[in-house]
């Protein structure tokens, strides 16, 4: 990648699928900001006369519940925009912890490289010989009703690939011109790393961020399903689906509706995300 | 390949599943009392105080820790609190279901995915190659138990033809095997592709076709055996997501096996099963990545050539 040839813009072409994604992606943004405006009710209001009621395009559905009601009468679509909110929220926050910490684990690594370099290594092979979501299935039941432990947990997940990407990324940059010049110029290791290398590397970890988001999303909602993520009262898209699924007989919508909002989120991201990789780096084909 | 080479990767390997062990260890005794999962919060507190007692949850977890290597090297894993009996015997019970699904899961995958990117590749840019790439892409983004969930609908909520949940008969593997293998495949097929892409343009496909061969034969005689050679490296990935997707895609379809035993295990707090699961899972994995590393040097012999060089 020679950010040489990037200094004649083209003019970016935008498929319409890509486009299509970013406005989902945006719509979703904007509902989980202007929550109050989608919720018809509260989300946690029970109304046991008026349970089961179906959306409203089916018979006996009404426009005082469009996605109609659950087992214990509460909004659906309530429910949904709360859910949309703490999911989007989970993983955004996720994303961004795994982020600075991976970014700053590979920069250490590579600034310092013997002990420390062997250290992230090990760790790295240690992600590799567990599948996140075990060990985070381990460390869940701890994080109990704590939110916050929650989305450091999901911070946690993706780290290594930002600590090898940044790792791997310094460790060639630290040869090149620049670099070698202000370290000549007796600038400290925090300006050189800080100041020059990380803008000249943050490129590909923007687009492993992009990346990284929608499976963020799928871990947590996939958590949530099991029961073992976002815990009532609260509410996540996974949570929905998860006590959705025991009515997939005689209320098909309680499931379905969150799980169709996530696959469409999920995989508008990635359509994003592809196409962003793409426009970064062309040689990547 | 040299004796040094192998005894560091096998040190490394050892040293992994140590770690994964203990820091499970750690994060279960520090993550809530088992006594209380078990008897229950109104328990007595005199039968609380015995049964932490007897199970010397008291003592300290250096103590804890030591004691349960001792008992591990003995052959002894553990009792499960919650089914009141040795925790080995209540999980190896479930290892065939598991092994039924993920085989059958596997072979679709290589099935399916495969020749879909052979396919994609050949027919570079054509609908073949669109449609192929846009269902690796929708697979790669749909969560296993979403998936789960529009197949139950379809196929046993609306048409009837398929068992919700539940194992026995071959009629209900069908949705969990498709559940996990059409992502898996969808992923394959984009490896495969890029894989078979690399080996297309390579001097060799050129001279076969000199020489006579033709095209099908080429690709399917030269191309593809050299393109799974990059393919091996992604085993590890996908024993990896098997195994993470098993464990939603059991309790999506009331799978009688590991997954969902270690999801109920870990909400129940019975330690002993959780550990010898995540155990399992640990060598397992290290054990693959380690076979992936050796067998690369000897499919590959460039590689291996340029690491015992090192």
């Amino acid at each position: 990648m020679s950010d040489r040839d990037l200094t004649v813009r083209p003019k970016i072409k935008v498929p319409l699928i890509v486009g299509l994604s970013f406005a989902w992606l945006i719509a979703m943004v904007l509902i989980s900001l202007t929550l109050d405006l989608w919720q018809p009710h509260d989300f946690q209001a029970m109304n046991l006369r008026a349970r089961f009621a179906p959306p409203v395009w089916m018979e006996g559905g009404s426009w005082s519940h469009i996605f109609g009601t659950d087992n214990l009468g509460r909004d659906v679509l309530s429910r949904l925009v709360v859910s949309i909110r703490i999911s989007l929220l989970v993983a955004l926050l996720g994303t961004v912890i795994g982020a600075v910490l991976g970014t700053l684990i590979g920069l250490l690594a590579a600034r310092f490289g013997g002990i420390v370099d062997d250290l992230v290594m090990v760790g790295i092979d240690y992600q590799a010989a567990l599948p996140f979501m075990i060990l985070a299935l381990a460390v869940v039941a701890f994080a109990g009703n704590s939110l916050t432990l929650f989305i450091l947990l999901m911070g946690l997940y993706g780290w290594e690939r930002y600590a090898r990407i940044a790792r791997g990324l310094a460790l060639s940059a630290i040869t090149q011109g620049y670099a070698v010049a202000v370290k000549t110029l007796g600038a400290s290791p925090m300006r050189i790393y800080g100041r020059h290398i990380l803008p000249n590397i943050a490129n590909a970890l923007i687009v492993n961020m992009t990346l990284n988001f929608p499976q963020t999303i799928m871990l947590e909602t996939s958590l949530s399903f099991l029961g073992l993520g976002i815990q009532p009262p609260m509410t996540s898209l996974g949570n929905m689906v998860g006590f959705g699924r025991d009515f997939l007989l005689n209320a098909w919508w309680l499931a379905t509706i969150p799980a169709l909002v996530i696959f469409v989120t999920t995989l508008a991201f990635a359509l994003v995300g592809d196409w962003a990789r793409d426009q970064l780096d062309p040689t990547s084909r | 390949m040299t004796l040094r080479f192998l005894l560091q990767k096998l040190a490394r390997a050892i040293l992994t599943v140590i770690l994964i062990v203990t820091t499970v260890f750690v994060v279960l005794r520090l993550t809530g009392d088992p006594a209380m999962y078990v008897l229950g919060i109104e328990a007595d507190p005199r039968a609380l105080e015995q049964f932490r007692e007897k199970w010397g949850l008291n003592d300290p977890i250096w103590q804890q820790y030591l004691q349960f290597l001792w008992n591990c090297l003995r052959g002894d894993f553990g009792y499960s609190y919650f089914e009141e009996r040795d925790a080995m015997t209540a999980v190896m019970e479930r290892v065939p279901k598991t092994i039924l699904l993920m085989g059958v899961t596997a072979i679709f995958t290589l099935l399916v995915g495969i020749p879909m990117g052979v396919l994609a590749a050949i027919h570079r840019n054509s609908w073949i190659d669109r449609l192929a790439m846009t269902a690796s892409v929708a697979g790669f983004s749909l969560p296993n138990f979403v998936l789960g969930i529009f197949l139950i609908l379809t196929f046993s909520v609306f048409l009837r033809w398929l068992p919700t949940g539940g194992s026995g008969t071959w009629q209900h593997l069908v949705l969990p095997v498709l559940t996990m293998g059409l992502a898996e495949a969808a992923v394959f097929a984009r490896f495969t592709r890029s894989a078979m892409l690399e080996a297309l343009n390579q001097p060799y496909m050129r001279t076969a076709r000199a020489k006579g061969l033709r095209r099908n034969a080429t690709v399917w005689t030269h191309a593809l055996p050299n393109a799974a050679i990059p393919l091996v490296t992604i085993t590890g990935f996908f024993i990896g997501t098997l195994i993470a997707g098993g464990v939603v895609t059991e309790t999506v379809f009331s799978w009688p096996g590991l997954g969902r035993l270690l999801v109920t295990s870990v909400s129940n707090r019975d330690l002993a099963v959780v550990q010898i699961i995540v155990m399992f899972i640990a060598v397992s994995m290290v054990v693959t990545n380690l076979t992936i590393d050796l067998l690369y040097g000897w499919l590959d012999p460039r590689v291996g050539s340029a690491r015992s060089g090192e």
